[in-house]
């Protein structure tokens, strides 16, 4: 069945992303650790995190897209659930440090020396083990997300109200882990890792290592993301999305739709931040800021809303941007352009870059039809 | 390939477009050119938009004004600094991945740059990584000293300390509100405060400490509650560590509700004259804060350089402050650093610095310590209704802490890069801790 | 001010003449000013008492001038001027003198101007201006001054108005009760008085009596000190129901434009802050125009600013409801995106134009200090500001009820189609709604230039707040977002004594994530077929 599943999801433009994708997986670190730097093809290690980096907001636009593309979800929280993922691997990483923390205090970390706290308090228990973080890192957004989604999809708050909800849960996350009492290092968050499962998360040979395991994370949540979209479960989700209320009517659960995508998203939003933490080497509250959740969606609203492609193509795309322009003789006037390019795409690309180039080749095929009766033209995405 | 680019430019958009990118190639290769000659390369890692950018652009100006000036007196060894502007947007994480594009990518000999405290803590595991050099300009927290980071800001020892004295004395405080933004800076500094003041013989009930979150707007109930705390019959005065944006509309409602600097100061340790540019001065009159540095200090130096950044600007409105002094101290450290070395290779500079002293701005020699903090004097200085500081009171050379002496954690830490090659010496135990990667 | 400093010194002339008589010792006078160019603040201090002590008609004068920084010397003859505006007069004479070399300013310090105060404070208790004579009656007060009890007895005496006796009455109980000498009795007595003061003064006077009152003494103040805080304690409530409004008023201000446009419109617009934004800095723009050409003007620079911000900001939104938002209607998640772009661009743009520092708006006399109404304490800045969104608020209302104009915009929003076909020009009337709403938020930026930082930053404070306010109040309905904002304000408010202000600011976060599963659509839902679409 999952064979057949896979199957279904795998149409040509699919296929031609991940093999993209595997490509990218293999050559970046392959060319960062076999070519000598000054070698044309060397690839540097900070591009690598770079790089690395960019697929993890890939997959957090991923996840958006699945909620807000394919079921009409628009989550402006969506930060929150990266955020908590991030915390969840930020914290495993801070056990890992041990006596090598400034204060060579064996069980608590640095912030909380500084602090003058006695204990660890309880929410840190089990954080030195990987595999209870890793679990975490699923589980704390999973339920959270579950949570929020079961009172409000329950209540029936759509639309904007939803949006303003999320974002005032993000909202509040923010404030309470700014707080130093929380126990989450407050403003400065968690930072100065050692190392990740015994390797140095400075080296060459880890940033490749988790390079490569973002990139497959990033390939899996796309596939997941197929199976579903395409399955019947995917219709009814766009039945949702586009009719709600007759939806409802014809007999689905839509709640139980809606929870569903919702806390599968939240999960993948998770681990696309807990990949995100040991590459970039902190997480702080900011990465809660509504601003962040609200940038995220607009990866996808570039890319192409409802196109998964799209929504990975998008993340990049902007992320990229903000990286060359910021610096440079441009880096003053940097807003301008990303407020520009902002203003453009909806202006001039309302279906999004990926959207507009598919509606762009259909309405071609359909004037070659039209041309030239035959043929069955497959469903876009 | 060829006939396909002839079809495109047939098309009036897409030739248009191709035109553009041609020129583009162009222009790039222009400039790739014109960079053939060698310079020195000096990277600048400071918040140009976001919330930051308030208080960090002023120190990007300061880089570009110093550096040019390294130019006109004919380089350093001979070359031409360079400098490479980044903009880290307020973001953390951006600063960290900026950092590292500064040292990998440019290659830039030192970098001059970060504000807050995360950002410094974000990148400074890429310094570490990657070995260069960073100059942190800003009053902070303390409890570090790291080999690849020169702080030429004030540890709490040179800034808070003093001034809790000065308010002990000079005023005769015996109750203290400690107020500030909910972070680390903050956070270490009251404790430091609180351990120090009871350490005084000043009782818990006459201390208050509050907490707000950053950009705080409505301090209606904080104030009322302040003078609240403050009618208890002694004399009371409030140590803000109230950071950036919420220092104004704190200070307009200290004015609006009629809390004077005779009845209940405020001594502010992240308010300049930067800050001030922003409020009328007229009803804080008194206040204090304390800095290593006021634009009012009358020494030759300071007048020379009030009168350059002027012109630099061009702008006879804007104002001096306290993290610009330190930067231009740290580029005068690391300039004769290098000249000392003859190299900008960082492990021989890094070797270099301390000892090294250069001028400040106030009259003084300061001098780089091994534990990578500076000497610097303090100054005591009251809001003037032209939002300037009256210095009221002014010590010697401060040697800069790394660790606190008041903190259990961390009293029996030393920083020592000279001869112990150790950034948290435990006197103690003998031991250097936190050695990993 | 300078008026009033004019009319000071006339009469602290007037007063000086009056206290000269008797004095005459210019000796000490003299000795005492040569003090003040030693340039150090202990020297300063001596010379400040000995000033008030000589009784020479100069002497308030030189006080005042000290106080306000316009006294001054030169380093080297060691003589002591009054800057008095572009005059330079002579300390010791007070006649004219021709500006001689470099003058320095004679500084102070905090300390030294509670002694100025407390020494003016002795020296025009008995002063012919009752504003004066108030002045002088709480700076006694403060200064508890024992010596000048017989200058206190003399003024109780003359007085004849009631509010000025009591404070002097006070400010005489103040200094009893610290003067060692004085009589159990008498202090009981003061205690009284104090007590019947019943301020946070009076709590500070009497829980920090000297340690050698007498018993009897000490147990009247520690029950009077218990009567005045149960007291505070009941006010307290007041007193932060007050605040609460206050919050909630600048809430509905920078909510209202927001209502319009994305309540009424339905546009999801992110750059809302950043019109409130261009609004503060219209407003500083103005007073920049004002202190340059003609600083009379200043006190109305807020009547000024407020009718060019709402064009200004009416303006902008009218331009990117043309350029832009048009051809975004009935997609409101697109707006969401081209209005946040929209935002960084304008941000930008102000940090380009004005510097990404803060830029100093001053606040008008009107709206500077505060007045006492019981024992709550009222800030004329923040009462102004409630009673402006009021009156913004009641003419908004009154707007759309009453005019064409509104009648047209009601129509559109309701049914456009519908609209379209009486005759009405739709995309016109989009334009001025989505004008309006933002001209609001730019007079909304007026007023909070009063409270908060003019920085580009101003609108992102905001933003979050204005939409969960809309959305908390119901969206489409003006009078929700009324009953939203001041809901907010003074929950938030109540919530802040208990909780800190971080975790009330979560508290009010999570009770409206909760309160919009009970009530999915606001407070106060829309009904009907236009809810679903």
């Amino acid at each position: 069945m999952i064979s057949a599943a896979l199957i279904r999801s795998l149409d040509r433009n699919a296929t031609i992303f991940l093999a993209i994708l595997a490509a990218v997986t293999f050559l970046v670190p392959f060319c960062n650790l076999v070519f000598p730097p000054g070698s044309m093809l060397h690839v540097p290690t900070y591009l690598v995190s770079l790089f690395g980096k960019y697929v993890c907001y890939a997959l957090v636009a991923l996840s958006i897209d699945l909620v807000w593309g394919y079921c009409g979800i628009l989550s402006l929280g969506h930060g929150a659930f990266f955020a908590l993922g991030g915390y969840a691997m930020g914290m495993y990483l801070m056990r890992q440090i041990g006596t090598r923390g400034v204060y060579a205090d064996p069980i608590l970390p640095d912030f909380m020396v500084f602090l003058n706290w006695k204990e660890l308090p309880i929410f840190w228990y089990g954080f030195q083990n990987f595999a209870y973080a890793s679990a975490m890192v699923l589980l704390v957004p999973g339920v959270l997300a579950f949570v929020f989604g079961w009172f409000a999809f329950r209540s029936r708050v759509t639309g904007v109200y939803l949006s303003i909800i999320t974002q005032a849960m993000t909202y509040a996350l923010l404030l309470g882990f700014f707080r130093n009492n929380f126990g989450f290092g407050g403003n400065n968050g968690l930072t100065d890792f050692k190392d990740i499962l015994g390797f140095n998360v400075q080296s060459a040979g880890t940033r490749a290592a988790l390079f490569v395991v973002s990139c497959i994370a990033l390939a899996l949540g796309f596939l997941i993301c197929r199976a579903l979209v395409t399955s019947k479960f995917g219709k009814v989700l766009v039945a949702i999305r586009d009719a709600e209320s007759r939806t409802r009517f014809l007999g689905y659960r839509v709640e139980s739709y809606k929870l569903f995508v919702f806390t599968l998203s939240a999960c993948m939003a998770g681990v696309a931040g807990a990949l995100y933490v040991p590459q970039v080497g902190i997480i702080n509250p900011s990465e809660f800021a509504p601003a962040n959740s609200i940038e995220a969606v607009i990866w996808v609203a570039v890319g192409g809303r409802g196109t998964l492609t799209g929504a990975v193509i998008g993340a990049i795309l902007v992320n990229y941007a903000k990286t060359t322009f910021t610096s440079g003789p441009l880096a003053p006037y940097w807003l301008f352009v990303l407020g520009g390019l902002f203003v453009g795409v909806t202006l001039l690309l309302p279906r999004g870059i990926v959207g507009t180039y598919r509606h762009w080749k259909a309405e071609r095929e359909e004037k070659k039809k039209a041309q030239a009766p035959a043929g069955v033209g497959h469903a876009a995405e | 390939m060829l006939t396909s680019i002839r079809v495109v430019a047939e098309r009036p958009i897409a030739r248009r477009w191709l035109a553009a990118t041609a020129g583009l190639a162009l222009s790039l290769a222009a400039t790739v050119a014109a960079k053939a000659q060698e310079t020195i390369k000096v990277g600048i890692l400071h918040s140009l938009s976001g919330t930051m950018a308030i208080s960090e652009t002023t120190l990007k100006d300061v880089m570009l004004m110093l550096i040019d000036e390294q130019n006109k007196k004919g380089g350093l060894l001979g070359k031409k600094l360079e400098a490479v502007v980044v903009d880290p947007a307020s973001n953390w994480p951006l600063f960290a991945e900026k950092a590292r594009e500064l040292i990998s990518k440019n290659k830039v000999a030192v970098v001059f740059g970060c504000w807050t405290s995360v950002s410094r803590k974000s990148v400074l595991p890429v310094f570490k990584e990657l070995n260069s050099i960073l100059f942190y300009p800003v009053q902070y927290e303390g409890e570090e000293s790291e080999r690849n980071v020169f702080y030429t800001g004030a540890a709490p020892n040179q800034q808070a300390i003093p001034a809790v004295d000065y308010l002990a004395k000079e005023e005769k405080i015996q109750r203290w509100v400690l107020a500030g933004t909910d972070y680390v800076y903050p956070r270490t500094t009251n404790k430091i405060i609180e351990a120090y003041l009871k350490s005084k013989g000043v009782k818990q009930e006459d201390i208050m400490i509050n907490y707000t979150p950053f950009g705080h707007s409505d301090w209606q109930t904080i104030v009322s509650d302040i003078k609240k705390f403050g009618s208890a019959g002694k004399k009371t005065a409030v140590v803000s560590t109230i950071n950036g944006d919420a220092n104004v509309p704190f200070y307009k409602e200290l004015g609006n509700q009629g809390v004077s600097a005779k009845n209940i100061p405020v001594v502010a340790f992240s308010v300049g004259e930067e800050e001030l540019a922003g409020i009328d001065t007229k009803p804080l009159l008194g206040h204090l804060a304390a800095w290593n540095y006021f634009q009012s200090v009358k020494d030759k130096s300071n007048d020379e350089f009030i009168v350059k950044w002027k012109a630099f600007t061009k702008n006879p409105k804007r104002v001096t402050n306290d993290p610009m002094e330190a930067h231009v101290i740290g580029f005068a450290m690391w300039v004769k650093a290098v000249e000392k070395v003859k190299s900008t290779d960082p492990d021989k500079v890094i070797d270099a610095l301390p000892g090294i002293e250069a001028a400040n701005l106030t009259g003084g020699i300061s001098k780089m310590l091994p534990n990578h903090h500076i000497t610097k004097p303090v100054l005591i200085g009251e809001v003037r209704g032209d939002g300037q500081f009256d210095v009221v009171s002014k010590t010697g050379l401060v040697a800069g802490d790394a660790w606190s002496k008041e903190l259990p954690g961390s009293k029996d830490l030393i920083g020592d890069w000279v001869t112990l090659k150790c950034g948290n010496y435990n006197t103690k135990t003998k031991k250097c801790g936190g050695q990993g990667s | 001010m300078r008026m009033f400093c004019d009319r000071l010194v006339a009469f602290v002339l007037a007063f000086g003449l009056l206290l000269a008589a008797p004095a005459g010792n210019a000796q000490t006078f003299d000795a005492a000013l040569t003090k003040f160019s030693a340039d150090s603040f202990g020297d300063t201090e001596e010379a400040i008492a000995a000033v008030a002590a000589s009784g020479n008609r100069m002497a308030a004068q030189v006080l005042e001038a000290l106080q306000d920084a316009r006294l001054a010397f030169d380093p080297a003859s060691k003589k002591i001027y009054i800057k008095d505006k572009d005059r330079v007069l002579d300390a010791l004479t007070g006649n004219p003198v021709p500006a001689s070399g470099e003058l320095e300013t004679v500084r102070v310090n905090n300390r030294l101007r509670r002694s100025i105060e407390a020494a003016i404070g002795g020296l025009t208790l008995l002063s012919p201006d009752p504003a004066k004579r108030f002045e002088a009656a709480q700076a006694v007060f403060k200064s508890r001054d024992a010596k000048l009890m017989p200058l206190l007895d003399a003024a109780i005496a003359k007085e004849s108005d009631a509010s000025l006796k009591r404070a002097l009455l006070e400010a005489r109980a103040a200094a009893i009760l610290n003067a060692e000498e004085a009589g159990e009795a008498d202090k009981i007595d003061a205690v009284a008085v104090i007590r019947a003061r019943g301020d946070q003064d009076a709590l500070g006077l009497l829980s920090g009596l000297p340690a050698s009152s007498p018993p009897a003494v000490a147990r009247a103040a520690q029950a009077a000190v218990g009567a005045i805080q149960n007291q505070l304690e009941m006010w307290a409530g007041v007193q932060n129901a007050w605040y609460g409004l206050s919050l909630g008023s600048v809430l509905l201000l920078a909510a209202i434009g927001l209502a319009i446009t994305f309540g009424v419109m339905g546009v999801i617009n992110m750059a809302h802050g950043e019109m409130v934004m261009i609004g503060a800095y219209v407003t500083f723009s103005v007073q920049e125009l004002i202190r340059t050409y003609n600083p009379g003007l200043f006190d109305y620079s807020l009547l000024i600013a407020l009718p060019l911000a709402f064009i200004v900001a009416g303006a902008v939104g009218i331009a990117i409801e043309r350029s832009i938002i048009r051809f975004l209607y009935g997609r409101p998640l697109e707006t969401l995106l081209a209005t946040w772009g929209l935002s960084l661009i304008l941000q930008q743009a102000i940090r380009t134009m004005y510097g990404p520092t803060n830029r100093e708006v001053g606040n008008p006399s009107w709206m500077s200090g505060a007045f006492e109404l019981g024992q709550i304490n009222v800030t004329y800045g923040r009462m102004w500001i409630i009673c402006f969104t009021l009156v913004v608020f009641a003419a908004l209302l009154a707007m759309l009820r009453f005019t064409r104009l509104g009648l047209e915009m009601r129509a559109v929003t309701q049914n456009r189609a519908m609209a379209a076909s009486m005759g009405i020009r739709t995309s016109r009337i989009d334009a001025l709604t989505f004008g309006l709403g933002s001209g609001i938020a730019g007079i909304a930026g007026v007023a909070l230039s009063q409270i908060d930082n003019v920085s580009p930053n101003l609108g992102q404070g905001y933003i979050i707040d204005s939409f969960l306010v809309v959305v908390f109040g119901g969206v489409g309905n003006l009078w929700g977002t009324l009953v939203g904002a001041f809901t907010l304000g003074i929950a938030n408010k109540f919530l802040e004594p208990f909780a800190g202000a971080v975790l009330g600011k979560i508290a009010i976060l999570v009770l409206i994530i909760l309160f919009i599963q009970k009530r999915p659509r606001g407070m106060f839902a829309l009904k009907g077929r236009a809810v679903e679409s």
